[in-house]
């Protein structure tokens, strides 16, 4: 029986092949769209190198500055007397590491000039982050206290300025200053914003490494809760520190707010709450209300393009129905027939979608619009996509079959 | 589907389908049968209090002008429509004691229909279009329905064409597919309507033998409405309807 609504539902679908192409792109395209975004996003804020034991990390980004007599809000990240005197002093964090988002640098070979992107850490980073060492190691705290002239290279890095990755222990010279290589990891996708550069270098060495009181700084904070049970008592723990620093400048800066947040958090958080920044919410609910609600809507239109051409369908097939009818077929029979059809296509749809989406990922990783970015299918995310697609597809046929099986047999065999 | 009927299909030992017992046991009885349909303005009378009783291993032709209500009146023995009044009886049960879907069941058993335009399934090949009927039978295998399929097609001379598509024939084989449809679950009743209709002369004269051939040979109980009088006349019982009414 299946077997042959199967073949039926090819024969159909072949036999219209312009709508049924227009049917199929629709269910596709769009999921390809949702995959690619889906790719995109997990890239962004999903668990992968170095960033591995992301449900045990928390970030702080920026520090809120209200200023006074409403002057508005300046953000800025955060400064090292910040994380020396109150965050380092947290005792919930197993951890707390800093990086500076990078900065533009130059070194130059004998032939080319390489323009690399610095950043400054410090060794609890290296502890934080699981790396891909190439070779040698990351630099440790002592180093960092004693301002060794010391970095870790990414691979690209390594073999565009010495033609090797095997590079640990010689010098190379960045911005007219001088760093013996402590060691080479893999290249990390500039998407990893909190981990992401070329070079990575003490951040003792900073140009911005003021050792006044001030709160602003460049300062990136990662934290690593002891474990993901933990990571509330450390978000709320952070919380409870804020309250407790002192504004230097209190003619100049009424209030400070800051959160530590997990990665999707801290993004969502800037995006969402820019109108009051004084509420504690990091709007990660309203964010997925806002994402679903947008793909319902996406996934709307090729369910509804769907039912149109279910009920088009329907009006030309009356006569197989009032036969199928005289024949013994149930309504039941009937609606799970043109159901079957409709999943048959719906799965088609979601299969070129597949494709689709890969082909697209390929481009984008070719493209690299994202430095060493490799967008990947996430079969996760196409068990999604696929359940998504066989549920409009259930969705678009329901009515349509429903209104197929109460067809009167005698009308149906006139073929009105 | 056997057991969608609430009521088993009636299991008693029948007479033989082709000894002179089995005419006289009645397989469709039509009593006082009225059909009406009403619009806002207009009320048709299609059928007027028309009584009929088909027996087994009979061939009953229909006639009347074009609107007399014939089609209808096959319908309402096909159990595709309802009627306004009166009572419709298989194996002497009343078909409205059974619940739609145990009317689907009833179809599917005990009656086979030949259609004037034939309503094959384009996308079907010839035994897939002659397999369907089965389909509807789940106790049934794949195997199974596709051997019933070959044997309905040999009976009506088409074991060649299996695998060609209904646009791939000419009229009168495609109804000879129809036929074989009609047969392939072995009902108890073919319903034709008007199954030559379409046909020429010569085509029409084969169709028609081959269901003189069913009735005489196999003991298939036939009921046909038909236009051609000459056809009509081949048959054993001719009943003819005018303005809704039975006249003769």
């Amino acid at each position: 029986m299946l077997l042959s609504y199967l073949k039926i539902a090819w024969k159909v679908l072949m036999r219209r092949k312009f709508f049924a192409f227009i049917s199929l792109f629709g269910v596709s395209f769009t999921l390809m769209i949702l995959l690619v975004m889906m790719a995109l996003f997990d890239h962004l804020v999903g668990p992968s190198t170095p960033a591995r034991r992301l449900d045990r990390m928390l970030f702080v980004n920026t520090i809120r500055h209200q200023m006074a007599e409403g002057n508005g809000w300046m953000n800025m990240p955060a400064s090292i007397h910040f994380v020396d005197d109150y965050v380092r002093k947290l005792k919930t964090p197993e951890k707390v590491g800093i990086i500076t988002a990078s900065s533009n640098a130059t070194a130059f070979t004998k032939s080319k000039l390489l323009a690399l992107d610095l950043s400054y850490t410090d060794g609890n980073f290296w502890q934080i982050m699981d790396f891909d060492f190439l070779g040698g190691r990351a630099f440790t705290g002592a180093e960092v206290q004693a301002a060794q002239h010391v970095c870790v290279l990414n691979e690209a890095t390594a073999r565009g300025y010495f033609g090797t990755a095997d590079v640990v222990g010689r010098t190379i010279e960045i911005d007219l200053k001088r760093y013996r290589v402590a060691g080479v990891v893999r290249n990390v996708s500039a998407g990893h914003l909190y981990a992401y550069a070329d070079v990575w270098v003490p951040y003792t060495l900073s140009p911005q490494y003021f050792k006044d009181n001030r709160i602003e700084g460049e300062f990136l904070m990662v934290m690593l809760a002891p474990s993901a049970a933990t990571v509330p008592a450390v978000r709320e723990e952070y919380r409870q520190m804020m309250r407790r620093v002192e504004i230097p400048n209190p003619k100049e800066v009424q209030a400070l707010f800051s959160y530590a947040d997990p990665v999707l958090e801290s993004f969502t958080r800037a995006l969402l709450n820019h109108e009051d920044q004084t509420v504690d919410e990091d709007n990660l609910e309203a964010f997925y209300l806002i994402a679903g609600s947008l793909t319902l809507l996406f996934m709307l239109l090729p369910a509804l393009n769907l039912v149109n051409l279910n009920v088009t369908r329907i009006l030309e097939r009356s006569g197989e129905i009032g036969v199928r009818k005289a024949f013994g077929a149930t309504g039941r029979d009937l609606v799970g027939q043109f159901l079957v059809e409709n999943v048959v296509l719906a799965l088609v749809g979601g299969l070129l979608g597949l494709g689709l989406a890969a082909g697209a990922l390929a481009l984008l990783n070719q493209s690299h619009t994202l430095a060493y970015a490799h967008f990947a299918l996430n079969w996760w995310v196409f068990g999604w996509g696929m359940v998504l697609t066989l549920l409009f597809g259930l969705m678009s046929g329901v009515y349509p079959a429903w209104k197929m099986s109460r067809l009167n047999p005698v009308v149906a065999l006139r073929g009105r | 589907m056997e057991n969608l009927l609430a009521t088993p299909p009636d299991t008693r030992p029948q007479p033989p389908l082709n000894s002179p017992a089995a005419a006289e046991t009645p397989v469709l009885q039509l009593t006082n049968i009225e059909k009406v349909y009403q619009t806002n303005t207009i009320e048709t009378v299609a059928l007027n209090r028309v009584n009929l009783t088909i027996n087994r291993g009979e061939f009953v032709s229909i006639m009347g002008p074009s609107g007399c209500g014939k089609s209808t009146l096959l319908s309402l023995m096909g159990l595709l429509d309802e009627p306004t009044g009166g009572t419709i009886a298989i194996d002497g049960r009343a078909v409205t004691s059974y619940s739609d879907r145990e009317l689907a069941g009833l179809r599917n058993l005990k009656i086979g229909f030949v259609f004037q335009s034939y309503h094959l399934i384009n996308d079907l090949s010839v035994l897939d279009n002659v397999e369907l009927p089965l389909l509807y039978r789940p106790s049934l295998s794949g195997k199974e329905r596709r051997q019933r399929a070959l044997a309905a097609l040999d009976k009506v001379g088409l074991s060649a064409r299996t695998r060609h598509f209904p646009g791939q024939l000419s009229g009168g084989q495609r109804q000879r597919v129809a036929i074989a449809r009609a047969l392939v679950g072995s009902p108890e009743i073919i319903l034709a309507d008007e199954p030559t209709g379409n046909l020429d002369s010569v085509m029409g004269e084969e169709i028609m033998d081959l269901l003189l051939g069913l009735n005489r040979q196999d003991g298939v109980t036939i009921v046909m409405v038909t236009h051609d009088e000459q056809q009509a006349l081949k048959t054993k019982r001719l009943v003819r309807l005018f303005d809704g009414s039975q006249v003769g």
